[in-house]
């Protein structure tokens, strides 16, 4: 028999093996590829040429890049999942699964009984690319993050979905002074809880498990995180010496069924493929030539700050700070904006750090000389940074961006701000932030982006971009999230796409992601006329360059783009006139000492993850908190109707006025049950049942049922569900009650009446995908609420058929539990215009939340009411509002109930001077693709602010408090200048 | 030039002026059924085009004018109505548009709504928006659906179908490249001159065509190599529609695999009998349930006598009627699962499963809300219940590489051949050895 070749190309690793005829592994290589797929796995087989030359042999590739590399060449293929299935065959026997994780795939496979393979979708995230991603977030390599890891002491909840999501929450655990030890362990985690989630799809993972791929091979306390996760003893998580190349080593046993051929003609065959590239999907050059560049780089070095002469300036300054996600950005200014000092700098995971070397040095650099009269500070890291150096000033960063553009274009009507993590832009309209636009966790693709990129096909930020500027062909990669971008970038390599075609396609990519996909922009002419570009990401001149040619018009992009934030924070230091800075001393300085301890917080159920801040001389900070309980302060308790509905219909269990003879009747308090349970209580406790509410939605319950969630990308508040039925099924109620409705309640408010799909009949996904609920009984009939006559008679029939209760009493317990809802109804209503009577008398601002009933879980909201509420607003909900305001025609199909509710209570808050919106938004949440442009529109008709806040299973308030700060500010400079 | 009317709540009309001078231009989905569909309209007076557009123009229109978390059939439909009205092509002031509203509660029946901000956006606001739709929404002056016409659609549907089933199951093993192609043009150009003169319009004749479809099938020289037969089910549009799917139809049998694609007609009668379900369930009046009722009989005998023709063909598979897939679905999801493709696409993998196509690929839009529950959400049980069905999920995206749904569906493929490889080990002597191309 021959020798057997095995080449498995992945997207950024090429892994080649040869095994003789026993199955003895001859040769094996591990290796990055940086986008050269073939060329590097010819080099490898030209440096084995000497085993090989003048054999006969068999060659097979597999691997998710590897296709291309197979069909150009002509060689056979195997597909990567089928090829390690057949190596753990071969070498691992009686294993009951595998986890594999490579560059950008993850994947388990089921053995025993019939093969089951599963393999990450389009939305995931945790994988190697996702790792190596983290690591330069924190400024590690991946080693070091690995032995950071092993000496954890806390796992932080990271959102476990996508790369982008689990960024957003790790960056603030850094700002805040989190230890790296144990946001490495964090990270890990994620990719575990983020393999378990995606994959296993309600297959249970156990007996005996084998770890393959690179990071699973390299990385210990990955292993650690996984072994612990799934309880695995030695003898059953098996992690093999060549674990990484399990998929080549497949590939070559897969071999036996291809003919073979002489090892020269199928290295022939691989080296002629190499110079066969096409790219088939390109774009227009972002430059022609030298020449144009040239001229596009005068007129943007025209917008510069006064001169100063730092040297011999003596007088007044003021220091603006911005405590950035990634970098921290300094400007210490003159009274006419004079730079001073500045500083740019990635913040590694530690500002104040930075910080704290920085005013050293500008303190020697002042002495005598140059007085500080003011600080303030703006970013993410504000109040850290703000605490930590007893700053004047803490100021959102929208107000700064503005004060800064409105410094080099008084006539600016837009902004654009990309920074490393962050894109934010808003209109400026009668000199005041008008409307907002986030990027919302899942469009990111900003600036850390194309760095992590950079790296990953071995350059640095700066010359990867510059490489972009004068290629012919950039290619077009999309313009979505960057995990897609990922994809789209492997496709591009396959194609042969060169590294300057890749970096000139990126730079275009987060430009039309920008315009598209978080402006919703469908021409130039909808952003302004007077455009200020800014963020250290419009730098990088082919961002910049591919903006103008995507908008067909020139922008002002200043010469400190990437100071902007902290320029303008040092203007708003400047305007508060002091006599003098509260700004620690020079001498204060060298004692300055800081320490962050991660405590959780016992105050409440929330259990926010708190960081503990000390400062030398007894100051303390504490970040994390969404109350202000854990600082020693009373919580402020103003008015909020969503705390009022979740506080009423927790009450909603017992026994009620029966007896509970007739037994327990479990109810999962999720979904429309946010809506509809006055009702259910009501009809089954007047019955003798007694109703056993599921716990309240918490993060270890989302986990409890997380193992039996068949999509991923459905959205939290679904997912929730699972653990709540399988709590009501430890808890061994007689029943679980849980209708499948495609029509919710007829308020005559809109065309119509349904629920989305997704609420209608998660009943039926449970019972299909929840194996506990076998063990009760789990009804999920379909009932219709709003046609009251009907659903007496056909709950009648039901319920003698199910637990043989005679008709007549049901259809009495029917009546009176519409009763009972209509009262609910009523009562929240009620409620909600003694809380606007309460705002009124107090002259308290009024915020309306217009969202989904569910959206009043705290697990779902993540807090966002106390926030609000904090801030000195009071509280209402939608259903408060919406009949307040009658049946009017939309430009939409109009057609959920819950939805219509939203479009009423928004039309109602445009005839209240004193009442402004924020609606929040599920992620994944398909109807609200919708709601969200009609709800803009009727209050932007209305002459009112539209702020949205999109939440999911991450923690982090940071993007909502920008939002209702900025807010806040815009409600502010109107207020002024009425 | 026709003037532009609106009606009391400031929507377009399409007015009878208009239906002597504009072109209406309709989305491409199903390419036969939809072919001949415009022919229909063309016999019954209207200027009627099936876009072909495709590529790039198509996606970008879409994703600027469309919110970027709709859902794929909405971006692409809508870019490719919005790229072809800028193609310059045709005259913008002399085109209408034309979009199929199902009214259920899935986002889909919103897509009329997203195409009339799309135009406002694209400075078109002036082209007009037909809805095609059962449920008596938004009435023109110049375009009605008559009972004729309805009638002769339920015939396309039909023909449709037949057309795709055959072709589905002579392309893959066709001798001279291009054959099953030939045949379909063959079918489409003798049925559609027969509609233009009013024949064919009747029960008898219509079965006479089936055979004649048949026939002009039968007529194709095939090898007779096996091939894995791969079952394709899923949302409406990117189960059908190449430009939604990334052609994945053509990437099977590249791939050595026969498509087995379940009609359209089984999906017109789940929208009928959803109505009388409504009835059933949460209550109603009896003559609308006696009326759907009617209707849905008048479409399932049709589908019967389909079958019955591919039964007496003695060469294809027939399909199970609607009835049959009904009965599949006992256990999996209740009678009232209706929006999107509802409880129907379960019962399509169940119908595969058991007529001996374990293999399947059920597509859906990327974050699509139905399927959530009636594609992803029955796949487990799926698996419980018959371990040797082969299921993968593919999202389909505007940022979904075809590397990465490809790969996927070579999985399940190497899947599919390494069952039936074992099962020919198990039945027959090992002697027959077999390569295996993958």
């Amino acid at each position: 028999m021959s020798l057997r070749i095995g080449i498995d190309i992945g997207s950024t690793t090429v892994k080649v093996v040869v095994l003789n005829e026993n199955d003895k592994l001859l040769f094996r290589s591990y290796e990055r590829h940086y986008s050269k797929a073939r060329e590097r796995a010819c080099e490898t087989l030209s440096s084995i040429r000497d085993m090989l030359a003048g054999k006969d042999v068999k060659l097979v590739i597999t691997g998710s890049a590897g296709l291309g590399v197979a069909k150009a060449a002509g060689v056979d293929f195997v597909q990567e999942v089928y090829a390690t299935a057949a190596a753990v065959n071969r070498f691992i026997p009686s294993t009951d699964a595998v986890i594999e994780l490579g560059g950008e795939d993850a994947k388990i496979i089921f053995f025993g009984g019939a093969l089951e393979e599963r393999m990450n979708g389009s939305c995931a995230g945790g994988t190697g690319a996702f790792i190596d991603q983290m690591a330069t977030l924190m400024n590690v390599t991946a080693d070091e993050l690995d032995k950071l890891s092993l000496q954890h002491t806390k796992i932080y909840p990271i959102a476990s979905r996508c790369g982008v999501f689990a960024k957003s929450d790790i960056q603030p655990i850094l700002n805040q002074g989190g230890r790296k030890e144990d946001v490495a362990a964090s990270i890990f985690q994620a990719v575990v809880d983020q393999t378990v989630a995606g994959l296993t799809q309600g297959r249970e993972l156990k007996g005996k498990i084998v770890f393959l791929g690179g990071p699973l091979h390299f990385l210990y306390g990955l292993r650690q995180r996984f072994v612990e996760t799934l309880k695995l003893d030695g003898d059953h998580a098996i992690f093999p010496e060549d674990g990484d190349c399990f998929a080549a080593i497949g590939a070559a046993l897969c071999s036996e069924d291809y003919e073979e051929a002489p090892f020269d003609a199928l290295y022939k065959k691989l080296e002629q493929s190499v110079d066969n590239t096409s790219v088939v999907d390109t774009m227009p050059p972002l430059f022609d030539n030298e020449g144009e560049y040239e001229a596009f780089l005068t007129r943007h070095n025209a917008k510069h700050p006064p001169e100063v002469d730092a040297q011999t300036y003596t007088g007044d300054a003021y220091l603006g700070i911005d405590a950035g996600s990634t970098t921290t950005k300094m400007a210490l200014i003159t009274p006419e904006g004079g730079l001073l000092y500045t500083y740019y700098h990635s913040n590694e995971g530690n500002p104040v750090a930075i910080v704290l070397e920085q005013l050293k040095a500008i303190y020697q650099m002042c002495r005598g000389r140059i007085t500080i009269k003011g600080t303030a500070v703006t970013g993410y890291g504000e109040d850290l940074i703000k605490n930590a150096f007893s700053c004047d000033l803490g100021l959102v960063e929208t107000v700064a961006h503005y004060n800064a553009a409105a410094h080099f274009e008084p006539d600016v009507d837009f902004i654009i701000d990309i920074g490393g993590q962050d894109m934010k832009c808003f209109k400026i309209r009668g000199g005041a932030v008008d409307s907002i636009m986030l990027n919302e966790a899942c469009s990111s693709g900003c600036g850390s982006f194309i760095e992590t990129f950079a790296k990953a096909l071995g350059y640095d930020i700066a010359s990867f971009s510059k490489l972009g500027l004068f290629t012919q062909k950039p290619v077009n990669l999309g313009s979505r999230c960057t995990v897609f971008m990922n994809s789209s970038v492997k496709q591009a390599q396959k194609d042969g796409a060169t590294v300057a075609d890749i970096s000139a396609g990126l730079s275009i990519s987060i430009v039309k992601n920008a315009i598209y996909k978080v402006i919703r922009a469908a021409s130039a002419d909808d952003l302004g006329q007077h455009i200020v570009v800014q963020g250290g990401t419009f730098l990088n001149d082919a961002v910049l360059r591919a903006f103008e040619q995507e908008l067909d018009k020139n922008v002002t992009r200043p010469t400190i783009s990437g100071l902007m934030g902290a320029f303008g924070a040092a203007l708003a230091a400047r305007d508060m006139g002091l006599e003098q800075s509260s700004l620690l001393s020079e001498e204060a300085l060298a004692s300055f000492s800081h320490t962050a301890k991660p405590v959780t917080c016992g105050l409440c159920t929330n259990h926010c993850s708190l960081t503990i801040n000390q400062f030398d001389g007894g100051r303390k900070f504490i970040s994390g908190n969404r109350c202000s309980r854990p600082l020693g302060k009373e919580k402020v308790e103003n008015p909020d109707l969503m705390k009022y509905k979740y506080d009423r219909l927790r009450a909603l269990h017992g026994t009620g006025g029966g007896n509970g003879s007739r037994g327990r009747i479990g109810i999962p308090f999720g979904l429309n049950m946010y809506e509809n349970l006055p009702f259910w209580f009501g009809f089954f406790t007047r019955l003798n049942f007694e109703v056993v509410l599921s716990p309240e939605s918490s993060r270890s319950l989302y986990i409890k049922g997380q193992h039996t969630i068949p999509s991923d990308t459905v959205c939290y508040p679904a997912k929730l569900l699972h653990g709540h039925v399988e709590a009501l099924v430890e808890d061994g109620v007689d029943a679980i009650w849980y209708p499948c409705m495609s029509y919710n309640n007829d308020e005559g408010i809109g065309d119509n009446h349904f629920n989305c799909p997704v609420v209608a009949y998660y009943p039926e996904l449970l019972a299909a995908n929840v194996p506990v609920l076998k063990q009760t009984k789990f009804l999920d009939p379909y009932v219709g609420l709003w046609r009251r006559k009907d659903c007496e008679k056909r709950l009648a029939a039901m319920m003698e058929a199910e637990f043989g209760v005679p008709k007549k009493e049901t259809v009495s317990a029917v009546r009176a539990a519409y009763g009972d809802y209509d009262s609910y109804v009523a009562d929240v209503r009620s409620t909600g215009a003694e809380y606007i009577r309460y705002a009124r008398e107090h002259k308290m601002p009024i915020i309306v939340v217009c969202g989904r009933p569910y959206h009043i879980d705290p697990e779902i909201n993540h807090g966002i009411n106390d926030l609000i509420t904090s801030f000195g607003f009071v509280l209402v909900t939608e259903d408060a509002l919406s009949y307040l305001e009658g049946y009017e025609a939309r430009t939409v199909l109009n057609q959920w109930t819950f939805q219509s509710r939203m479009y009423n209570a928004a039309r109602y808050v445009c005839t209240q001077p004193d009442m402004q919106v924020v609606q929040l938004v599920s992620f994944g949440c398909g109807t609200d693709a919708i709601t969200t442009d009609e709800m803009r529109s009727i209050l932007e008709d209305g002459g009112k602010l539209y702020t949205q806040l999109k939440i999911d299973d991450i923690n982090n308030l940071g993007a909502v408090k920008i939002r209702i700060r900025s807010l806040m500010a815009a409600m502010d400079a109107r207020a002024d200048k009425e | 030039m026709a003037k532009l009317e609106y009606d009391n709540t400031g929507r377009l009309l399409f007015t009878k002026e208009m239906k002597e001078e504009y072109t209406l231009l309709i989305p491409q989905m199903l390419p036969d059924h939809f072919a001949m569909l415009v022919r229909i309209l063309q016999t019954e007076g209207y200027k009627a085009e099936m876009l072909g557009n495709t590529g790039r123009g198509v996606i970008d229109n879409g994703q600027k004018y469309v919110h970027n978390d709709a859902c794929f059939p909405a971006i692409l439909v809508i870019g490719q109505l919005i790229d072809a009205v800028k193609s310059g092509k045709y005259d913008p002031h002399k085109v209408a548009l034309v979009i199929t509203q199902t009214g259920g509660g899935c986002r889909a029946s919103n897509y009329i709504h997203m195409l009339r901000k799309a135009l406002v956006k694209a400075g078109l606001e002036f082209v007009p928006v037909i809805s095609v739709n059962l449920s008596g929404l938004e009435k023109n002056p110049g375009f009605k659906l008559s009972l004729g016409f309805i009638r002769k659609a339920v015939f396309a549907v039909i023909y449709g179908d037949l057309i795709m089933n055959v072709a589905n199951q002579v392309r893959p093993y066709e001798v001279n490249p291009g054959d099953a192609d030939a045949a379909t043009a063959d079918c489409m150009d003798f049925l559609l001159s027969d509609m233009g003169a009013g024949k064919g319009m009747t029960f008898k004749s219509m079965e006479k065509n089936f055979d004649r479809i048949i026939d002009r099938f039968k007529a194709v020289p095939v090898t007779g190599e096996e091939k894995v037969r791969v079952g394709v089910v899923g949302e409406i549009y990117v189960k059908y529609a190449p430009l939604g799917n990334n052609n994945l139809n053509e990437f099977l049998l590249s791939e050595g695999a026969e498509p087995v694609v379940p009609g359209l007609v089984d999906f017109v009668i789940f929208k009928i009998y959803n109505r009388e379900v409504d009835v059933d369930i949460y209550g109603g009046k009896w003559v609308k349930r006696a009326f759907c009722h009617f209707f849905g009989n008048y479409v399932k005998k049709y589908q019967r006598a389909m079958i019955a023709a591919l039964k007496r063909s003695g060469r294809f598979r027939a399909p199970g009627d609607f009835d049959e897939l009904h009965g599949y679905i006992k256990g999996y999801l209740g009678d009232g699962n209706k929006m999107g493709e509802g409880w129907l696409l379960t019962a399509e993998m169940l119908e595969l499963i058991h007529t001996g196509v374990p293999n399947i690929v059920c597509t859906q839009p990327f974050g699509c809300l139905p399927n959530h529950i009636v594609g992803k959400g029955m796949i487990r049980k799926l698996k419980d219940d018959y371990p040797g069905s082969n299921i993968v999920a593919i999202d389909y995206d505007p940022g979904a590489t075809k590397i990465n749904q490809e790969n996927r569906i070579k999985l399940m493929l190497a899947n599919a051949r390494a069952i039936a490889k074992q099962e020919r080990q198990e039945t027959s002597a090992p002697a027959v050895e077999e390569t295996v191309k993958v």
